[in-house]
């Protein structure tokens, strides 16, 4: 059945050995939030904003708290929570600190935003809780759009941002960026803008807390990316000690970055149930999930860029706005978008000279959080139609003008101040751009061309840089900083070992992986390893996984760990067989001598010896089998690296955007699990074409959202998605411990670019160039036409 | 409170007498009546498929469906397909392709691919798409979801002598 594959030294690292947490979650017995069921449940639903931007002038819960099945009703005033604040810290100018309430008091922002927690005993009576509760707004003039947000005398969302902005950094201006404009044999302009989306994790939000009085905790079961931080802010809000509150995550339906900040609604139903005595659950609907949890990518880059008549990179000045919403995210904060874009521009291109302004602007939306590849689908989708226009400006080969410009020196320090370890830029857009062409496509392109079909193809060259280590996000000014992972590792008297990590897998395979890296570690069999992550009582802290860095950390954390481990069996046997521990190799579960290479003692016989005839172990060694090891990542980081390319055909009468083809090849150094590298990539280009032709929220002049089921926020299926032909190369890490690079984002990132890169090819005999996502048909047949979009 | 009904349920081959609300939907009734929390739930409003089971052999949204409707008939879900041998040939083939990462979207996947096969005209790769089109999945980009389904598809054909070219229930 699922007989572990070896790879060709017959280690498990770089071999597809078949998922581990499959059979559960195939057969029904993965356990979900909304599975878990304690004894005299609760559940919860929220009293949320009718109005984007008002005063609150009464909250009325009285028929609510008189509705059958309603057990108590709570407001901001009823329960005790002090607000999220997710701080930077740098000056008032580049950052306005402002508060998320947990649930809105005076003022509310956004539709959706929760004003009340209602706790009934069944999931029906709490909705009906919710329709019988009266608010009472002041309203005002929704701010529904930066420009409006930014204009003179707009009224301001938060007291601490007089000016309705968050986030205002300007960074690097090279000396001579003007000069090398003057001078650049051509200029492109370009105004790029990206619609407002939802990650959509297919298991919506949820929350299950239970005051535990014989512990004296708050024991809080959430989907989180992030379960020490949800602690953290949670302990911090209801005001109790941190080891009072226990995070659980069980099995999770998806994150993407949607999950990988703190809700408020979590906060307030754990309140909720310390308050009532009671277990409380809370199930996101989708109509909230959309409307009212966290979105992202709506941003406008608005860039200039100077090339010599060699195609030569000079100069690129760009301005990026984001709407980040109605609030700061914990503990990212609102600098989140617009601190990537500035910051990791110009991404795998060689530059002579940058300025940049970053600005996150608040406006009557709901809050921003991460969406997989954070503001890089998006300025990679920017450099990539900036590298077509120069082409066709310069008339050159528009993947020339790449290959002229891309990194290919490592490592390689670049404008940006970022040091960028071995990849395989070049490599990747040659191998990607021969499997285009071994396909036919340039030539299918050109006779479809001839008879009046528009085929057009797109490329996207980026690197993505995974394992933010604490230096990394110390460098942002967060006054949070991740980075790095723990990991603690025992073995039990029989041999076999649990491995706890800090990350947090939701889809990434980790028990998988993790277990390979133990595997190797320790030369035992797979099935002797456990992976145990998703509780903070079992690790001091950690940070969870977002950021692809759960392999390049955490994976190093585990790997680490699992050499101490093996160290201490090594010691403990050389005392035993009477050897130096020169003589002695970890192999088949067991220490073997390496001068009589049958003379071995198996892991469990250590074991025994270690928990249970302890006085039989050398001097000095404490009984017991038990190590920890933590992994942070000290310089800037690795990068990931890919180049994608797609054919499309527009559709003349409909504008509708058909995918042909899609290639990938893509380089994430050492493939701890090559499966599984292959489904984050093609579960990461799907989410970029989603992003690129079919996702957005929109929002009316009353900032209501036009999104409140699957009926308008219309995520493809399965005929939308095309196969998609994968290659990789691997230029390993040469600073962490496994030599594996990030591999969770990589595929969104280069998505959105190359389709839209395809469209514009398309296009091209129409002299139209498309600046928008998405990319609706109704924009493609206007471009086709002649109209206007 | 609203009214309260007695329904019968043959759920995965086992009887269920149970006392519903009359707004209580099927889905609702299987997990937390039944105890059946496989079937996941991910709209509630009929376009996502996670809550697929078969109600007497044919695919329905569990969701779309009150339990008093149901009442009388046999209901199948995802834990009906493994049995002591272990995973079927569909579970199978998912884990063989990867067809699922955090698992949320697939008891609905799975159950619509038991129930839609039989019904395949030709079991071509396109035919196979368009029936898990029916449902989301956010993670796979559905690939690998389509590879299972095809392989399964074409296998259960090709094994099953009653099967006539162009056949369907
Ligand atoms: S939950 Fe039934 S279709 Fe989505
Ligand atoms: S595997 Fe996550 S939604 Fe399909």
């Amino acid at each position: 059945m699922s007989e572990p594959k070896m790879s060709r030294d017959g280690a498990f690292i770089g071999a597809s050995v078949r998922r581990r947490e499959d059979p559960r979650l195939l057969t029904g017995a993965g356990r979900f939030v909304d599975d878990i069921e304690l004894t005299g449940q609760l559940h919860a639903q929220f009293v949320r904003s009718k109005v984007a931007f008002g005063r609150i002038l009464d909250v009325d819960l009285e028929a609510t708290r008189a509705t059958p099945g309603v057990v108590a009703a709570f407001a901001a005033d009823d329960l005790v929570m002090a607000p999220i604040a997710a701080l930077l810290d740098r000056p008032f100018e580049q950052f306005r600190p402002t508060e998320m309430p947990v649930l809105a008091h005076d003022t509310v922002r956004f539709i959706g935003e929760p004003i009340a927690i209602v706790v009934a005993r069944t999931p029906y009576a709490a909705e009906d809780g919710v329709e019988a509760a009266r608010v009472e707004y002041e309203t005002f003039d929704a701010i529904v759009s930066t420009d409006a947000a930014l204009a003179h005398g707009a009224r301001r969302l938060h007291d601490g941002a007089p000016d309705n902005v968050f986030v205002d950094v300007s960074l690097f201006d090279t000396p001579g960026l003007d000069e090398a404009f003057e001078r650049a044999a051509q200029v492109v302009e370009m105004t790029i803008d990206s619609g407002r989306q939802n990650a959509l994790p297919l298991e919506t939000r949820a929350a299950l807390a239970e005051w535990d009085e014989r512990e004296s905790q708050l024991v809080l079961h959430t989907p989180t990316q992030v379960p020490h931080l949800v602690r953290t802010a949670t302990a911090a809000s209801i005001g109790v000690p941190e080891r009072a509150v226990r995070v659980i995550v069980p099995d999770m339906g998806g994150g993407f970055g949607l999950k990988c900040v703190v809700g408020r609604e979590e906060i307030a139903v754990a309140a909720a149930a310390k308050r009532v005595g009671k277990p409380v659950k809370w199930i996101e609907d989708r109509k909230d999930a959309l409307t009212a949890s966290f979105l992202a990518r709506e941003q406008r880059y608005v860039a200039r860029a100077a090339f010599a008549a060699d195609g030569e990179f000079l100069a690129f000045e760009c301005d990026v706005v984001c709407d980040m919403g109605a609030y700061s995210c914990y503990p990212f904060t609102a600098g989140i978008e617009p601190l990537m874009a500035s910051g990791e521009m110009p991404g795998v291109y060689r530059l002579g000279a940058y300025r940049v302004r970053g600005r996150a602007v608040a406006t009557n939306k709901a809050p921003t959080a991460p969406y997989r590849g954070v503001s890089r689908p998006q300025y990679v989708m920017l450099l990539e139609q900036i590298m077509d226009q120069a082409g066709r400006q310069l008339r050159m080969d528009p993947l020339d003008v790449r290959r002229r410009n891309l990194i290919t020196e490592f490592p390689y320090t670049s404008i940006n101040n970022i040091t960028y370890d071995p990849g395989s830029y070049l490599e990747s857009l040659d191998l990607c751009e021969q499997m285009v062409r071994e396909e036919g496509w340039f030539e299918r392109q050109a006779e479809a061309r001839a008879q009046g079909r528009h085929i057009g193809i797109g490329f996207a060259c980026f690197s993505e840089r995974t394992g933010y280590g604490s230096s990394a996000f110390a460098a942002r000014k967060m006054l949070v900083v991740p980075g790095f992972d723990i990991s603690d590792i025992r073995m039990d008297l029989d041999g076999t070992v649990t491995v706890t990590s800090g990350t947090m897998s939701h889809g990434q395979s980790h028990e998988t992986t993790m277990a390979q890296i133990v595997a190797d570690g320790l030369q035992l069999d797979i099935s002797r390893v456990k992976l145990h992550q998703g509780d903070t009582d079992r690790i001091t802290y950690g940070f969870g996984t977002f950021a692809s860095r759960s392999a390049v950390i955490g994976g190093s954390a585990v790997q680490l760990a699992a050499r101490a481990l093996g160290e201490d069996l090594l010691e403990i046997a050389a005392h035993l067989m009477e050897t130096n521990l020169d003589n002695l190799e970890l192999r088949d579960g067991s220490v073997h001598r390496r001068d009589t290479p049958d003379e071995r003692l198996t892991f469990e016989e250590i074991a025994r010896v270690a928990y249970l005839e302890a006085h039989r172990l050398p001097k000095g060694v404490s009984p017991g089998l038990h190590a920890t090891a933590s992994f942070d990542v000290t310089n800037d980081g690795t990068f990931s690296n890919a180049t994608q390319a797609a054919v499309v055909e527009l559709d003349p009468d409909t504008g509708a955007v058909k995918i042909l083809r899609y290639f990938c090849v893509e380089d994430c150094g050492v493939a701890i699990n090559p499966q599984v590298v292959e489904g984050q990539a093609r579960g990461g280009i799907a989410q970029g074409i989603a992003g690129a032709l079919f996702e957005e929220v929109t929002y009316d002049a009353n900032g209501e959202p036009s999104c409140a089921s699957f009926m308008d926020y219309c995520i493809p299926t399965a005929m939308e998605m095309p196969d998609i032909r994968l290659a990789h190369l691997e230029t390993p890490c040469i600073y962490n411990e496994t030599g594996a690079k990030g591999a969770g984002e990589g595929g969104t990132i280069g998505a959105v670019g190359t389709i839209l890169g395809a469209v514009n090819n398309a296009l091209e005999p129409t002299g139209t160039l498309l600046e928008r996502t998405p990319i609706t048909p109704r924009a493609v047949h206007a471009a086709m036409t002649g109209g206007t979009r | 409170m609203s009214e309260r009904h007695l329904i019968e349920l043959q759920v995965n081959g086992e009887p269920h007498e149970l006392l519903v609300e009359a707004r209580e939907t099927l889905v609702d009734v299987l997990r937390h009546r039944v105890g059946a929390t496989g079937t996941h739930v991910a709209c509630e409003h009929g376009i996502c498929g996670a809550c697929t089971v078969l109600i007497d052999g044919e695919p329905a949204r569990s969701c779309l469906v009150l339990g008093v409707m149901a009442d009388g008939h046999e209901i199948r879900t995802v834990e009906s397909l493994a049995d002591e041998s272990g995973l079927n040939d569909l579970q199978e083939a998912f884990t063989a392709c990867h067809s699922l990462q955090c698992g949320f979207c697939t008891p609905g996947m799975l159950m619509l691919a038991e129930g839609g096969i039989p019904h395949l005209e030709d079991t071509s790769r396109e035919e196979v798409r368009e029936l898990v089109s029916a449902n989301l999945c956010r993670c796979t980009g559905y690939e690998t979801i389509v590879d299972a389904v095809e392989q399964v598809a074409q296998q259960r054909r090709s094994e099953d002598p009653t099967v006539t070219e162009g056949a369907s229930a």
